[in-house]
Protein backbone atom coordinates (compact mmCIF):
# COMPACT_ATOMS: atom_id res chain seq x y z
CA UNK A 1 0.00 0.00 0.00
CA UNK A 2 2.70 2.47 1.32
CA UNK A 3 4.88 1.40 -1.92
CA UNK A 4 1.24 2.40 -4.07
CA UNK A 5 1.68 5.29 -2.22
CA UNK A 6 4.68 6.44 -3.27
CA UNK A 7 4.24 5.19 -6.84
CA UNK A 8 1.80 7.35 -6.85
CA UNK A 9 2.98 10.52 -5.61
CA UNK A 10 6.06 9.79 -8.16
CA UNK A 11 3.42 9.40 -10.83
CA UNK A 12 1.88 12.92 -10.03
CA UNK A 13 5.10 14.48 -9.86
CA UNK A 14 6.02 13.30 -12.86
CA UNK A 15 2.92 14.25 -14.49
CA UNK A 16 2.57 17.75 -12.63
CA UNK A 17 4.16 19.89 -14.76
CA UNK A 18 2.79 18.29 -18.09
CA UNK A 19 -0.93 17.92 -16.61
CA UNK A 20 -0.26 21.87 -15.82
CA UNK A 21 0.78 22.96 -19.28
CA UNK A 22 -2.00 21.14 -20.43
CA UNK A 23 -4.23 22.65 -18.05
CA UNK A 24 -3.17 26.04 -18.57
CA UNK A 25 -3.23 25.67 -22.14
CA UNK A 26 -6.61 24.50 -22.71
CA UNK A 27 -7.61 27.25 -20.71
CA UNK A 28 -5.73 29.58 -21.78
CA UNK A 29 -6.39 28.21 -25.53
CA UNK A 30 -10.20 27.17 -24.59
CA UNK A 31 -10.39 30.87 -23.39
CA UNK A 32 -8.71 32.31 -26.38
CA UNK A 33 -11.24 30.41 -28.60
CA UNK A 34 -14.07 31.41 -27.10
CA UNK A 35 -13.33 34.99 -27.65
CA UNK A 36 -12.63 34.23 -31.42
CA UNK A 37 -15.83 32.45 -31.41
CA UNK A 38 -17.62 35.17 -29.80
CA UNK A 39 -15.91 37.57 -31.86
CA UNK A 40 -16.85 35.89 -35.00
CA UNK A 41 -19.85 35.24 -34.03
CA UNK A 42 -20.94 39.00 -33.48
CA UNK A 43 -19.48 39.54 -37.43
CA UNK A 44 -21.98 36.92 -38.89
CA UNK A 45 -24.71 37.54 -36.80
CA UNK A 46 -24.97 40.41 -34.86
CA UNK A 47 -24.15 42.59 -38.07
CA UNK A 48 -26.75 41.97 -40.44
CA UNK A 49 -26.05 41.98 -44.26
CA UNK A 50 -28.26 44.84 -44.59
CA UNK A 51 -26.71 47.25 -46.86
CA UNK A 52 -28.72 49.83 -47.65
CA UNK A 53 -29.44 51.25 -50.39
CA UNK A 54 -25.41 50.72 -51.46
CA UNK A 55 -26.35 48.24 -54.65
CA UNK A 56 -28.62 51.38 -55.90
CA UNK A 57 -25.79 54.16 -55.75
CA UNK A 58 -23.26 51.90 -56.92
CA UNK A 59 -26.30 51.42 -60.43
CA UNK A 60 -26.72 54.76 -60.48
CA UNK A 61 -23.47 55.76 -61.35
CA UNK A 62 -23.04 52.73 -63.69
CA UNK A 63 -22.78 53.57 -67.38
CA UNK A 64 -23.47 50.30 -68.46
CA UNK A 65 -26.92 50.66 -66.57
CA UNK A 66 -27.73 53.90 -68.37
CA UNK A 67 -26.86 52.44 -71.62
CA UNK A 68 -29.13 49.64 -71.43
CA UNK A 69 -31.95 51.96 -70.17
CA UNK A 70 -31.44 54.60 -73.24
CA UNK A 71 -31.26 51.39 -75.51
CA UNK A 72 -34.82 50.05 -73.67
CA UNK A 73 -36.30 53.59 -74.11
CA UNK A 74 -34.81 54.02 -78.02
CA UNK A 75 -36.35 50.09 -79.20
CA UNK A 76 -39.47 51.31 -77.04
CA UNK A 77 -40.30 54.53 -78.59
CA UNK A 78 -39.33 53.81 -82.06
CA UNK A 79 -40.81 50.48 -82.41
CA UNK A 80 -43.61 51.33 -81.35
CA UNK A 81 -44.60 54.53 -82.56
CA UNK A 82 -43.94 52.62 -86.09
CA UNK A 83 -46.09 50.10 -84.91
CA UNK A 84 -48.86 52.45 -84.15
CA UNK A 85 -48.63 54.01 -87.81
CA UNK A 86 -48.14 51.50 -89.85
CA UNK A 87 -50.96 49.64 -87.91
CA UNK A 88 -53.26 52.22 -88.07
CA UNK A 89 -52.99 52.03 -92.13
CA UNK A 90 -53.43 48.70 -91.86
CA UNK A 91 -56.74 48.91 -90.02
CA UNK A 92 -58.06 51.74 -92.17
CA UNK A 93 -57.08 50.29 -95.30
CA UNK A 94 -59.13 46.36 -94.60
CA UNK A 95 -61.80 47.88 -92.87
CA UNK A 96 -64.23 47.55 -95.14
CA UNK A 97 -65.65 44.23 -97.11
CA UNK A 98 -63.47 42.24 -99.60
CA UNK A 99 -62.57 38.59 -100.17
CA UNK A 100 -60.24 36.19 -98.56
CA UNK A 101 -60.60 37.88 -95.43
CA UNK A 102 -59.55 34.85 -93.69
CA UNK A 103 -56.33 34.93 -95.43
CA UNK A 104 -55.15 38.44 -94.28
CA UNK A 105 -55.99 37.44 -90.69
CA UNK A 106 -54.45 34.13 -90.61
CA UNK A 107 -51.20 35.67 -92.22
CA UNK A 108 -51.95 38.80 -89.74
CA UNK A 109 -52.43 36.22 -86.92
CA UNK A 110 -48.85 34.29 -87.95
CA UNK A 111 -46.29 36.05 -86.82
CA UNK A 112 -47.98 37.30 -83.75
CA UNK A 113 -48.60 33.79 -82.89
CA UNK A 114 -45.46 31.91 -83.19
CA UNK A 115 -42.62 31.84 -80.09
CA UNK A 116 -40.82 35.39 -80.37
CA UNK A 117 -37.57 33.20 -80.22
CA UNK A 118 -37.97 31.22 -82.99
CA UNK A 119 -39.43 35.09 -84.58
CA UNK A 120 -35.52 35.80 -83.50
CA UNK A 121 -33.82 32.99 -84.92
CA UNK A 122 -35.26 33.29 -88.40
CA UNK A 123 -34.31 36.84 -88.73
CA UNK A 124 -31.05 36.00 -87.77
CA UNK A 125 -31.06 34.13 -90.42
CA UNK A 126 -32.68 36.55 -93.09
CA UNK A 127 -30.15 39.11 -91.38
CA UNK A 128 -26.65 37.10 -91.42
CA UNK A 129 -24.24 39.02 -93.43
CA UNK A 130 -23.12 36.16 -96.17
CA UNK A 131 -26.22 33.95 -96.62
CA UNK A 132 -28.86 36.44 -95.12
CA UNK A 133 -31.33 37.61 -98.08
CA UNK A 134 -32.79 40.90 -96.08
CA UNK A 135 -28.50 41.88 -95.85
CA UNK A 136 -28.38 40.80 -99.36
CA UNK A 137 -31.07 42.84 -100.96
CA UNK A 138 -30.84 46.09 -98.63
CA UNK A 139 -26.99 45.95 -100.03
CA UNK A 140 -27.99 45.97 -103.77
CA UNK A 141 -30.41 48.27 -103.44
CA UNK A 142 -27.95 50.69 -101.53
CA UNK A 143 -29.98 50.96 -98.37
CA UNK A 144 -27.34 49.91 -96.39
CA UNK A 145 -23.43 49.88 -96.70
CA UNK A 146 -23.17 45.80 -96.67
CA UNK A 147 -24.58 43.02 -95.55
CA UNK A 148 -22.56 42.51 -92.78
CA UNK A 149 -23.52 46.23 -91.37
CA UNK A 150 -26.89 44.64 -89.96
CA UNK A 151 -25.68 42.63 -86.95
CA UNK A 152 -22.22 43.70 -86.66
CA UNK A 153 -22.38 47.54 -86.16
CA UNK A 154 -24.49 49.13 -83.27
CA UNK A 155 -26.91 50.86 -85.35
CA UNK A 156 -27.19 48.19 -87.80
CA UNK A 157 -28.16 45.74 -84.61
CA UNK A 158 -30.49 48.44 -83.25
CA UNK A 159 -31.94 48.55 -86.82
CA UNK A 160 -32.49 45.11 -87.12
CA UNK A 161 -34.21 44.50 -83.80
CA UNK A 162 -36.36 47.05 -84.54
CA UNK A 163 -37.61 46.31 -87.75
CA UNK A 164 -37.53 42.18 -86.57
CA UNK A 165 -40.15 43.65 -83.49
CA UNK A 166 -42.05 45.43 -86.25
CA UNK A 167 -43.11 42.71 -88.21
CA UNK A 168 -44.08 40.50 -85.32
CA UNK A 169 -46.08 43.18 -83.59
CA UNK A 170 -47.64 45.52 -85.91
CA UNK A 171 -50.45 42.69 -87.09
CA UNK A 172 -51.40 42.62 -83.50
CA UNK A 173 -51.69 46.63 -83.32
CA UNK A 174 -54.09 46.55 -86.57
CA UNK A 175 -55.79 43.85 -85.13
CA UNK A 176 -56.65 45.72 -81.96
CA UNK A 177 -57.34 49.25 -83.92
CA UNK A 178 -59.53 47.19 -86.48
CA UNK A 179 -61.78 46.03 -83.87
CA UNK A 180 -61.78 49.72 -82.60
CA UNK A 181 -62.82 50.68 -85.77
CA UNK A 182 -65.66 48.49 -86.16
CA UNK A 183 -67.39 49.59 -83.63
CA UNK A 184 -67.69 53.55 -84.96
CA UNK A 185 -71.39 53.57 -86.59
CA UNK A 186 -71.45 54.34 -90.21
CA UNK A 187 -73.94 57.08 -89.95
CA UNK A 188 -71.55 59.42 -88.52
CA UNK A 189 -69.27 59.39 -91.90
CA UNK A 190 -72.70 59.40 -93.73
CA UNK A 191 -73.28 62.63 -92.01
CA UNK A 192 -70.12 64.13 -92.51
CA UNK A 193 -70.13 63.63 -95.95
CA UNK A 194 -73.78 65.48 -96.57
CA UNK A 195 -71.97 68.25 -94.25
CA UNK A 196 -69.07 68.28 -97.43
CA UNK A 197 -66.28 67.13 -95.04
CA UNK A 198 -63.02 65.49 -96.82
CA UNK A 199 -61.45 61.67 -96.06
CA UNK A 200 -58.89 63.64 -93.81
CA UNK A 201 -61.12 66.10 -92.23
CA UNK A 202 -63.07 62.63 -91.38
CA UNK A 203 -60.23 60.76 -90.08
CA UNK A 204 -59.34 63.65 -87.75
CA UNK A 205 -62.30 64.82 -86.28
CA UNK A 206 -64.61 61.35 -86.23
CA UNK A 207 -62.22 58.58 -86.58
CA UNK A 208 -59.23 60.05 -84.02
CA UNK A 209 -61.44 61.10 -81.27
CA UNK A 210 -63.85 57.72 -81.43
CA UNK A 211 -60.86 55.79 -81.29
CA UNK A 212 -58.48 57.59 -78.55
CA UNK A 213 -59.85 54.69 -76.21
CA UNK A 214 -58.56 51.99 -77.80
CA UNK A 215 -55.31 53.65 -79.46
CA UNK A 216 -54.51 54.17 -75.59
CA UNK A 217 -55.39 50.49 -74.75
CA UNK A 218 -53.07 48.99 -77.79
CA UNK A 219 -50.46 51.08 -76.88
CA UNK A 220 -50.67 50.61 -72.81
CA UNK A 221 -49.83 47.47 -73.96
CA UNK A 222 -47.19 47.05 -76.65
CA UNK A 223 -45.11 49.78 -74.53
CA UNK A 224 -45.33 47.47 -71.47
CA UNK A 225 -44.23 44.30 -73.77
CA UNK A 226 -41.59 46.34 -75.69
CA UNK A 227 -39.65 47.76 -72.29
CA UNK A 228 -38.84 44.59 -71.25
CA UNK A 229 -37.77 43.04 -74.39
CA UNK A 230 -35.68 40.15 -73.75
CA UNK A 231 -36.12 37.14 -75.82
CA UNK A 232 -35.96 38.86 -79.66
CA UNK A 233 -32.88 40.50 -78.76
CA UNK A 234 -30.96 37.92 -76.44
CA UNK A 235 -31.95 35.43 -79.11
CA UNK A 236 -31.36 37.57 -82.45
CA UNK A 237 -28.27 39.32 -81.07
CA UNK A 238 -27.60 38.78 -77.61
CA UNK A 239 -27.47 42.45 -76.69
CA UNK A 240 -24.16 42.79 -78.83
CA UNK A 241 -22.44 44.00 -80.76
CA UNK A 242 -20.21 45.94 -77.97
CA UNK A 243 -24.37 46.05 -75.32
CA UNK A 244 -25.16 48.45 -78.45
CA UNK A 245 -28.60 46.55 -78.57
CA UNK A 246 -28.31 45.30 -74.88
CA UNK A 247 -31.72 46.32 -73.02
CA UNK A 248 -32.35 46.77 -69.21
CA UNK A 249 -33.95 43.09 -69.45
CA UNK A 250 -30.76 41.54 -70.54
CA UNK A 251 -28.52 43.10 -68.63
CA UNK A 252 -30.72 41.91 -65.16
CA UNK A 253 -30.82 38.82 -66.61
CA UNK A 254 -26.99 38.38 -67.34
CA UNK A 255 -26.16 39.66 -64.01
CA UNK A 256 -28.43 37.58 -62.10
CA UNK A 257 -27.52 34.30 -64.02
CA UNK A 258 -24.53 34.85 -65.67
CA UNK A 259 -22.63 36.09 -62.92
CA UNK A 260 -24.63 34.59 -60.45
CA UNK A 261 -24.87 38.30 -58.27
CA UNK A 262 -28.69 37.78 -57.02
CA UNK A 263 -28.11 41.28 -55.05
CA UNK A 264 -27.49 43.16 -57.79
CA UNK A 265 -29.49 41.85 -60.10
CA UNK A 266 -31.98 42.67 -58.05
CA UNK A 267 -31.66 46.00 -58.23
CA UNK A 268 -32.16 45.63 -62.06
CA UNK A 269 -34.76 43.82 -62.11
CA UNK A 270 -36.30 46.49 -59.32
CA UNK A 271 -35.48 48.88 -61.83
CA UNK A 272 -37.33 47.87 -64.85
CA UNK A 273 -39.80 47.32 -62.47
CA UNK A 274 -40.14 51.15 -61.66
CA UNK A 275 -39.97 52.00 -65.43
CA UNK A 276 -42.92 49.90 -66.48
CA UNK A 277 -44.95 51.05 -63.09
CA UNK A 278 -44.13 54.64 -64.17
CA UNK A 279 -45.16 54.14 -67.85
CA UNK A 280 -48.54 51.92 -67.13
CA UNK A 281 -49.34 54.93 -64.50
CA UNK A 282 -49.05 57.26 -67.22
CA UNK A 283 -51.46 55.82 -69.18
CA UNK A 284 -53.85 54.67 -66.97
CA UNK A 285 -54.40 58.43 -66.16
CA UNK A 286 -54.79 58.74 -69.53
CA UNK A 287 -57.04 56.07 -70.51
CA UNK A 288 -58.81 56.64 -67.13
CA UNK A 289 -62.20 54.31 -66.19
CA UNK A 290 -62.97 53.38 -69.70
CA UNK A 291 -60.04 50.92 -68.54
CA UNK A 292 -62.63 48.87 -66.55
CA UNK A 293 -65.90 49.83 -68.46
CA UNK A 294 -68.26 46.46 -69.19
CA UNK A 295 -66.42 44.24 -66.47
CA UNK A 296 -67.63 45.76 -62.70
CA UNK A 297 -71.05 46.89 -61.92
CA UNK B 1 -67.95 49.10 -94.51
CA UNK B 2 -69.15 51.17 -97.89
CA UNK B 3 -65.83 51.25 -99.45
CA UNK B 4 -65.51 48.91 -102.32
CA UNK B 5 -62.76 47.00 -102.61
CA UNK B 6 -61.04 47.43 -106.19
CA UNK B 7 -58.10 46.52 -107.92
CA UNK B 8 -55.42 48.56 -106.38
CA UNK B 9 -56.72 47.20 -103.19
CA UNK B 10 -55.94 43.61 -104.04
CA UNK B 11 -52.61 44.20 -104.69
CA UNK B 12 -52.16 46.25 -101.99
CA UNK B 13 -53.88 42.97 -100.32
CA UNK B 14 -51.09 40.62 -102.01
CA UNK B 15 -48.08 43.26 -101.38
CA UNK B 16 -49.14 43.10 -97.48
CA UNK B 17 -49.31 39.46 -97.17
CA UNK B 18 -46.39 38.59 -99.10
CA UNK B 19 -44.12 41.17 -97.19
CA UNK B 20 -45.67 39.44 -93.79
CA UNK B 21 -45.14 35.67 -94.94
CA UNK B 22 -41.87 36.73 -96.76
CA UNK B 23 -39.74 35.27 -93.74
CA UNK B 24 -41.54 31.96 -93.54
CA UNK B 25 -42.04 31.37 -97.24
CA UNK B 26 -37.89 31.77 -97.37
CA UNK B 27 -36.92 29.70 -94.52
CA UNK B 28 -39.26 26.83 -96.03
CA UNK B 29 -37.62 27.54 -99.32
CA UNK B 30 -34.25 27.01 -97.41
CA UNK B 31 -34.92 24.02 -95.23
CA UNK B 32 -35.69 22.38 -98.45
CA UNK B 33 -32.34 23.03 -100.51
CA UNK B 34 -29.20 20.72 -99.82
CA UNK B 35 -27.09 22.09 -96.88
CA UNK B 36 -24.41 23.23 -99.54
CA UNK B 37 -26.55 25.31 -101.68
CA UNK B 38 -27.61 27.16 -98.65
CA UNK B 39 -24.58 29.27 -98.31
CA UNK B 40 -23.85 32.63 -100.79
CA UNK B 41 -26.68 31.73 -102.68
CA UNK B 42 -29.71 33.61 -103.35
CA UNK B 43 -31.37 31.75 -105.71
CA UNK B 44 -35.32 31.08 -104.87
CA UNK B 45 -35.80 28.08 -105.97
CA UNK B 46 -33.59 24.86 -105.70
CA UNK B 47 -33.33 22.73 -108.52
CA UNK B 48 -33.15 19.56 -106.34
CA UNK B 49 -34.91 19.80 -103.17
CA UNK B 50 -33.99 17.29 -100.21
CA UNK B 51 -34.83 16.69 -96.93
CA UNK B 52 -31.43 16.47 -95.67
CA UNK B 53 -31.99 18.98 -92.92
CA UNK B 54 -34.89 17.99 -91.90
CA UNK B 55 -33.28 14.65 -90.79
CA UNK B 56 -30.18 16.81 -89.50
CA UNK B 57 -32.37 18.71 -87.51
CA UNK B 58 -34.56 15.91 -85.68
CA UNK B 59 -31.13 14.03 -85.31
CA UNK B 60 -28.95 16.66 -83.92
CA UNK B 61 -31.17 17.85 -81.12
CA UNK B 62 -34.11 16.43 -79.70
CA UNK B 63 -36.49 18.84 -81.50
CA UNK B 64 -39.49 16.21 -81.17
CA UNK B 65 -38.52 16.34 -77.54
CA UNK B 66 -38.36 19.76 -76.96
CA UNK B 67 -42.53 19.63 -78.28
CA UNK B 68 -43.49 16.91 -76.31
CA UNK B 69 -42.22 19.66 -73.19
CA UNK B 70 -43.91 22.31 -75.18
CA UNK B 71 -47.14 20.34 -74.90
CA UNK B 72 -47.41 18.93 -71.69
CA UNK B 73 -46.14 22.38 -70.06
CA UNK B 74 -48.49 24.63 -72.54
CA UNK B 75 -51.63 21.85 -71.53
CA UNK B 76 -51.46 22.03 -68.13
CA UNK B 77 -50.78 25.66 -67.85
CA UNK B 78 -54.21 25.88 -69.58
CA UNK B 79 -56.36 23.92 -67.68
CA UNK B 80 -55.14 24.46 -64.55
CA UNK B 81 -55.05 28.05 -65.21
CA UNK B 82 -58.76 28.39 -66.66
CA UNK B 83 -59.79 25.99 -63.76
CA UNK B 84 -59.09 29.14 -61.13
CA UNK B 85 -59.81 31.97 -63.40
CA UNK B 86 -63.19 31.06 -64.23
CA UNK B 87 -64.13 30.67 -60.48
CA UNK B 88 -62.50 34.30 -59.75
CA UNK B 89 -63.89 36.18 -63.32
CA UNK B 90 -67.42 34.26 -62.22
CA UNK B 91 -66.97 35.78 -58.14
CA UNK B 92 -66.01 39.10 -59.96
CA UNK B 93 -68.39 39.83 -62.24
CA UNK B 94 -71.32 38.02 -60.68
CA UNK B 95 -71.22 38.04 -56.77
CA UNK B 96 -71.73 40.87 -54.84
CA UNK B 97 -68.19 41.13 -53.52
CA UNK B 98 -66.89 44.61 -52.47
CA UNK B 99 -63.88 46.39 -53.53
CA UNK B 100 -64.28 44.07 -57.21
CA UNK B 101 -62.48 47.36 -59.16
CA UNK B 102 -59.77 47.43 -56.88
CA UNK B 103 -58.90 43.35 -57.56
CA UNK B 104 -59.49 44.01 -60.98
CA UNK B 105 -57.09 46.62 -60.85
CA UNK B 106 -54.72 44.52 -58.67
CA UNK B 107 -55.12 41.80 -61.51
CA UNK B 108 -54.06 44.61 -64.46
CA UNK B 109 -51.43 45.32 -62.36
CA UNK B 110 -50.04 41.82 -61.87
CA UNK B 111 -50.46 41.08 -65.65
CA UNK B 112 -48.07 43.94 -66.40
CA UNK B 113 -45.01 42.98 -64.05
CA UNK B 114 -41.90 42.53 -65.97
CA UNK B 115 -40.77 38.61 -65.58
CA UNK B 116 -37.25 39.69 -65.23
CA UNK B 117 -38.33 40.81 -62.07
CA UNK B 118 -39.90 38.19 -60.47
CA UNK B 119 -37.40 35.81 -61.91
CA UNK B 120 -34.76 35.25 -59.28
CA UNK B 121 -37.67 34.56 -56.20
CA UNK B 122 -38.95 32.67 -58.40
CA UNK B 123 -35.92 30.63 -59.58
CA UNK B 124 -35.18 30.50 -55.68
CA UNK B 125 -38.74 29.33 -55.60
CA UNK B 126 -38.56 26.34 -57.68
CA UNK B 127 -34.77 25.06 -57.10
CA UNK B 128 -36.13 25.27 -53.49
CA UNK B 129 -38.82 23.17 -54.20
CA UNK B 130 -36.47 20.88 -55.88
CA UNK B 131 -38.80 21.39 -59.21
CA UNK B 132 -36.00 22.27 -61.15
CA UNK B 133 -35.96 20.42 -65.15
CA UNK B 134 -39.27 19.39 -64.47
CA UNK B 135 -42.99 20.09 -65.59
CA UNK B 136 -44.38 21.75 -62.85
CA UNK B 137 -41.62 24.13 -62.20
CA UNK B 138 -42.74 25.33 -65.12
CA UNK B 139 -46.22 25.32 -64.31
CA UNK B 140 -46.03 27.04 -61.69
CA UNK B 141 -44.79 30.11 -63.22
CA UNK B 142 -46.79 30.22 -66.11
CA UNK B 143 -50.06 29.67 -63.65
CA UNK B 144 -48.93 33.34 -62.00
CA UNK B 145 -48.71 34.79 -65.78
CA UNK B 146 -51.26 33.19 -67.06
CA UNK B 147 -53.73 34.12 -64.41
CA UNK B 148 -53.82 37.99 -64.90
CA UNK B 149 -54.33 36.89 -68.54
CA UNK B 150 -57.53 34.82 -67.81
CA UNK B 151 -59.35 36.37 -65.43
CA UNK B 152 -59.19 39.53 -67.45
CA UNK B 153 -60.58 38.18 -70.69
CA UNK B 154 -62.98 35.41 -68.98
CA UNK B 155 -64.53 38.31 -67.29
CA UNK B 156 -65.83 40.64 -70.19
CA UNK B 157 -66.94 37.19 -71.47
CA UNK B 158 -68.89 35.92 -68.39
CA UNK B 159 -70.09 39.99 -68.29
CA UNK B 160 -72.14 39.79 -71.77
CA UNK B 161 -73.99 36.45 -69.66
CA UNK B 162 -77.70 38.03 -69.61
CA UNK B 163 -78.17 38.51 -65.33
CA UNK B 164 -81.72 37.37 -66.00
CA UNK B 165 -81.01 33.83 -66.89
CA UNK B 166 -78.75 33.49 -63.27
CA UNK B 167 -81.67 35.61 -61.40
CA UNK B 168 -84.23 32.72 -62.96
CA UNK B 169 -81.58 30.03 -62.01
CA UNK B 170 -81.67 31.42 -58.06
CA UNK B 171 -85.69 31.53 -57.92
CA UNK B 172 -86.04 28.05 -58.62
CA UNK B 173 -83.31 27.36 -56.00
CA UNK B 174 -80.11 27.23 -57.24
CA UNK B 175 -76.97 27.34 -55.14
CA UNK B 176 -74.63 29.97 -56.22
CA UNK B 177 -72.01 26.78 -57.49
CA UNK B 178 -74.88 25.43 -59.07
CA UNK B 179 -75.84 28.27 -60.76
CA UNK B 180 -72.03 28.77 -62.25
CA UNK B 181 -71.73 25.24 -62.83
CA UNK B 182 -75.48 24.66 -65.13
CA UNK B 183 -75.65 28.06 -66.51
CA UNK B 184 -72.82 30.12 -66.62
CA UNK B 185 -70.34 27.89 -67.55
CA UNK B 186 -71.87 26.46 -70.42
CA UNK B 187 -72.78 29.78 -71.72
CA UNK B 188 -69.21 31.16 -71.17
CA UNK B 189 -67.83 27.90 -72.96
CA UNK B 190 -66.49 29.77 -76.17
CA UNK B 191 -65.56 32.90 -74.24
CA UNK B 192 -63.35 29.92 -71.86
CA UNK B 193 -62.31 28.12 -75.10
CA UNK B 194 -61.05 31.18 -76.43
CA UNK B 195 -59.44 32.04 -73.29
CA UNK B 196 -57.77 28.46 -73.19
CA UNK B 197 -56.05 29.10 -76.35
CA UNK B 198 -54.45 32.66 -75.52
CA UNK B 199 -53.24 31.20 -72.53
CA UNK B 200 -51.83 28.12 -74.32
CA UNK B 201 -50.34 30.49 -77.12
CA UNK B 202 -48.30 32.67 -74.64
CA UNK B 203 -47.46 29.39 -72.25
CA UNK B 204 -45.72 28.13 -75.66
CA UNK B 205 -44.15 31.06 -76.24
CA UNK B 206 -42.65 31.96 -73.13
CA UNK B 207 -39.18 32.23 -73.11
CA UNK B 208 -37.37 33.77 -70.37
CA UNK B 209 -38.45 31.08 -67.26
CA UNK B 210 -38.28 28.28 -69.59
CA UNK B 211 -34.61 29.26 -70.36
CA UNK B 212 -33.13 29.58 -66.46
CA UNK B 213 -35.41 27.19 -65.02
CA UNK B 214 -35.38 24.19 -67.39
CA UNK B 215 -31.79 24.31 -67.98
CA UNK B 216 -31.24 20.70 -68.78
CA UNK B 217 -31.49 19.57 -72.69
CA UNK B 218 -34.31 16.88 -72.15
CA UNK B 219 -36.36 19.59 -70.32
CA UNK B 220 -36.19 22.43 -72.61
CA UNK B 221 -39.49 23.77 -74.78
CA UNK B 222 -38.98 24.80 -78.04
CA UNK B 223 -38.28 28.77 -77.74
CA UNK B 224 -35.29 27.83 -76.16
CA UNK B 225 -34.65 24.17 -77.24
CA UNK B 226 -34.25 26.04 -81.06
CA UNK B 227 -32.16 28.91 -79.85
CA UNK B 228 -29.43 26.16 -78.61
CA UNK B 229 -29.24 25.40 -82.43
CA UNK B 230 -26.62 27.71 -83.09
CA UNK B 231 -23.08 27.19 -81.24
CA UNK B 232 -20.23 29.53 -80.75
CA UNK B 233 -18.47 28.06 -83.60
CA UNK B 234 -20.97 27.45 -86.72
CA UNK B 235 -24.68 28.55 -87.23
CA UNK B 236 -26.33 25.59 -89.21
CA UNK B 237 -29.14 27.32 -90.86
CA UNK B 238 -30.17 24.48 -93.07
CA UNK B 239 -30.95 22.52 -89.38
CA UNK B 240 -32.48 25.81 -87.82
CA UNK B 241 -34.63 26.68 -90.78
CA UNK B 242 -36.03 23.00 -90.78
CA UNK B 243 -36.72 22.80 -87.03
CA UNK B 244 -38.63 26.88 -87.51
CA UNK B 245 -40.67 25.02 -90.34
CA UNK B 246 -41.37 21.82 -87.72
CA UNK B 247 -42.54 23.71 -84.51
CA UNK B 248 -44.76 26.57 -86.86
CA UNK B 249 -46.44 23.63 -87.82
CA UNK B 250 -48.56 23.26 -84.45
CA UNK B 251 -48.95 27.29 -84.46
CA UNK B 252 -50.20 27.68 -87.89
CA UNK B 253 -52.88 24.61 -87.48
CA UNK B 254 -53.95 26.28 -84.49
CA UNK B 255 -54.10 29.61 -86.01
CA UNK B 256 -56.22 28.22 -88.77
CA UNK B 257 -58.88 26.05 -87.13
CA UNK B 258 -59.16 29.47 -84.29
CA UNK B 259 -58.63 32.14 -86.10
CA UNK B 260 -61.67 33.94 -85.27
CA UNK B 261 -61.61 32.98 -82.10
CA UNK B 262 -58.57 34.27 -81.28
CA UNK B 263 -59.56 37.83 -82.67
CA UNK B 264 -62.23 38.23 -80.81
CA UNK B 265 -60.12 37.05 -77.50
CA UNK B 266 -57.65 39.52 -78.32
CA UNK B 267 -59.97 42.46 -78.99
CA UNK B 268 -62.13 41.70 -76.12
CA UNK B 269 -59.94 43.83 -73.53
CA UNK B 270 -59.47 46.96 -75.80
CA UNK B 271 -62.99 47.83 -77.23
CA UNK B 272 -66.16 48.62 -75.17
CA UNK B 273 -68.91 47.29 -77.17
Amino acid sequence: MVWHFHKLVLVYLYLLPIAETIDDKMVSQSFLQTADLLGATSGTILESNFIGLANYKKYMGDARMWHSLWNTTFFTVVSVALELVLGMAIALLINRAFKGRGIVRASVLIPWAIPTAVAAMMWGFLYDGQSGIVGHYLEVLHIIPDASWLLSTSEGGMFSVILADVWKTTPYMALLLLAGLQTIPNSLYEASDVDGANKFQQFWRITLPLLKSAILVALLFRTLDAFRVFDLIYVLTGGGPANATESISIYAYETLFAQQNFGEGSVLSVIVFLCVALISFIYVKLIGSDLFAGRTK
Amino acid sequence: MNKRAGIGFYLFLTIFVFLVMFPFIWVFLTSIKAPGEIFSSFKWFTSNPSLESYEAAITNRPLFRYMLNSFVVSGLTTILSLAFASFTAYALTRLPIKGKGFVLGLVLAASMFPQIAIISPMFNLVTGLGLRNSYMGLVIPYITISLPLSIWILSTFFQKIPFELEESAKLDGASPFQTFRKIIFPLAAPGVFTTGILVFIAAWNEYLFALTINSDDMWRTVPVGISMYQSQYSIPWGDISAATVIVTIPVVIIVLLFQKRIVSGLTSGSVKE
